[in-house]
């Protein structure tokens, strides 16, 4: 009988820890989105969008270069990798048990896991040391590789999520397997895909490790893909460094600008698939 | 006939996109390899196990810096794993039906937080509460080698904190899904021989002890590589010691900080070694990590 009574305790007390597992996971999270939103919030200004950094020390200016050169750095990223990511997937929903898919699934599961600092100095050998210049075509190369698995794998899934229905319609009407994939089959995944590489361009645009030495970062303004080019991640970074309250404040201005730009696109992403899965139900 | 032409060329263009993938994991380690060779040549072994990094007499030694990847990946996996597992079994066996998505939800969007985010919330809230809290630690215990010098706030011991908050998540959903594909059976069996409702999940956690121990070295491989949060509550400083009050140094530290300023051949390469090293060792994790998973996810589709 105590043995019973002992046994039930412990199994109470076991799961008690796992409740207070979940609280202290979501108690950094609470803490860190209210410092973001409280410190960034009020920091936030019209100067802030439009106008150039100031020179060290002098209070004031914004991160309008930045904003502009995060936005070209990702645009890049998501031109060298949407279309071989897609097609990547693509090919993987369409032989699934292939042995050349699974040796590339799994080379996509690799990379995924491949440091994202160790990503920028592969895109610097590539890019930056044969013509001895930073430039944002490296930044865009480097984000583009990280971005790549994410574009791979959740088009795989969605297009798997396809009804069979679908594909066997267009080849009973005479369709060839490319017309039948790309009128049929990938038009129905469409937004869920578009919204999977949202998500993977909302967290690359986080990234700050792989830019710092391929991007590199300036303090002028710049939209030319061979030059060295800001980002807010890294201004973030350079900001948080420094010893100047008003730039502290700036960093914090960032960094809620870049975790209200990551938060909106992932619940977007997040609505659309679930409406995707609630269509996609027999 | 037409059609069996279109499929092969179907077959074929797309599979050379898909190639692209396998050539770029290759082209990045056969590139870092390349890049490295003067250092390869140079020091031999010695490197890894060196501990002089001195820049300006060309002399290279690795050992801190690995001494401080691997010590705070480890210190955060001692941290993170009882609270990630925690929240997997709170969310997939015990919490209400309702409460199951928006948790789920909530706890992986820890992963969507940018590192720099964390970096710059470790720098200006964390570090004062992490030295408040240093400086409460009893004197008997500042005498043990793990605790001693100054307490600063910023050091090994912040930066497995930080990194354990960042790792939670990865291990936390893996474990999650891992857990919830465990066949019913297993648990029903458990009841029927009258198991408390634990006993029941530890029934459970059995038959997937492959996946979880999978899911645990997943996070471990974000915690090798992890930079910019780390870099900027560690202290950076290259040491050797126990202590976690001590501010210390680690790979993707030293990469992310002296890259730009490394002035000639060599000092680049010595650099561009300790990312090959990163990332044969990270390659190394997540191999088994997936294969662990995989042969689980492969046991429950058919149980025995």
């Amino acid at each position: 009988m105590s043995n019973a009574w002992r046994r039930k305790i412990i199994s109470a007390i076991a799961e008690g820890f796992c409740a207070i597992a979940v609280l202290l996971a979501l108690i950094p999270l609470a803490m860190i989105l209210f410092y973001v939103v409280k410190q960034g919030f009020t920091s936030l200004n019209w100067a802030f969008f439009t106008q150039m950094p100031k020179p060290v020390g002098e209070a004031g200016g914004g991160m309008a270069n930045a904003i502009v050169g995060t936005l070209i750095l990702i645009a890049i990223a998501a031109l060298l990798a949407v279309p071989i990511g897609c097609i990547c997937g693509i090919h993987l929903a369409e032989y699934p048990t292939s042995k050349f898919s699974s040796i590339v699934r799994f080379a996509a599961d690799v990379l995924n896991g491949v440091p994202s600092i160790v990503v920028g100095m592969f895109a610097y050998i590539i890019a930056v040391l044969p013509v001895k210049r930073f430039s944002a075509f490296a930044g865009g190369l480097a984000l583009a590789v990280l971005m790549l698995p994410t574009v791979v794998r959740t088009t795989e899934e969605l297009l798997r999520l396809v009804p069979a229905g679908l594909r066997e319609g267009a080849l009973a009407l005479g369709a060839t397997r490319t017309s039948a994939v790309f009128t049929v089959i990938v038009p129905a995944a469409l937004p869920g895909i578009l919204t999977g590489v949202l998500v993977a361009l909302a967290r690359v645009a986080g990234e700050t490790a792989p830019l710092l030495f391929t991007a590199f970062g300036n303090r002028f303004w710049s939209i030319s893909l061979r030059q060295p080019i800001a980002s807010l991640t890294q201004q973030v970074y350079l900001y948080a460094n420094s010893a100047y309250d008003d730039w502290h404040r700036q960093a914090w201005a960032g960094a809620f600008l870049l975790v209200m730009i990551i938060l909106t696109l992932s619940i977007i992403a997040r609505l659309s698939v679930r409406r995707l899965e609630r269509m996609n139900r027999p | 006939m037409r059609r069996s032409a279109d499929d092969r060329v179907f077959r074929i263009t797309t599979g050379m996109f898909a190639a692209i993938v396998l050539l770029l994991v290759i082209g990045i380690g056969f590139e870092l390899w390349r890049q490295s060779m003067l250092s390869i040549d140079k020091f031999g072994f010695r490197f890894w196990t060196g501990r002089v990094w001195d820049p300006v007499s060309g002399e290279f030694g690795a050992l801190p810096f690995i001494w401080g990847t691997l010590y705070s990946s480890f210190l955060a996996l001692l941290l993170s794993t009882p609270i990630a597992l925690g929240i997997a079994i709170y969310i997939s066996e015990l919490s209400p039906g309702m409460l199951r998505q928006p948790l789920a939800y909530l706890t992986e969007l820890l992963a969507a937080i940018p590192s720099i985010v964390y970096g710059l919330w470790g720098v200006f809230v964390l570090t004062p509460i992490v030295r408040k809290l240093e400086l409460l630690l009893p004197e008997s215990l500042r005498r043990t080698p793990f605790f001693s010098g100054p307490p600063l706030g910023v050091g090994m011991g912040m930066a497995a904190i930080i990194l354990s908050i960042m790792v939670i998540p990865f291990t936390s959903s893996v474990a999650r899904e891992i857990l919830k594909n465990v066949p019913i059976a297993q648990r029903e069996a458990a009841y029927a021989l009258g198991a408390t409702r634990w006993e029941a999940i530890k029934v459970a956690i059995g038959f997937g002890k492959t996946g979880i121990i999978g899911a645990i070295m997943l996070g471990l491989g974000r915690a090798l590589g992890e930079t910019m949060a780390v870099t900027m509550v560690i202290g950076n400083n290259p040491q050797i010691s126990p202590s976690l009050y001590a501010p210390q140094y680690t790979m993707a530290a030293v990469i992310a900080n002296e890259f730009t300023e490394a002035a000639d051949d060599l000092y680049l390469h010595a650099l561009i070694e300790i990312g090959l090293l990163l990332f044969i060792i990270t390659i190394f994790v997540n191999f088994i990590s997936r294969f662990f998973i995989w042969t689980t996810k492969q046991r429950m589709v058919r149980p025995a």
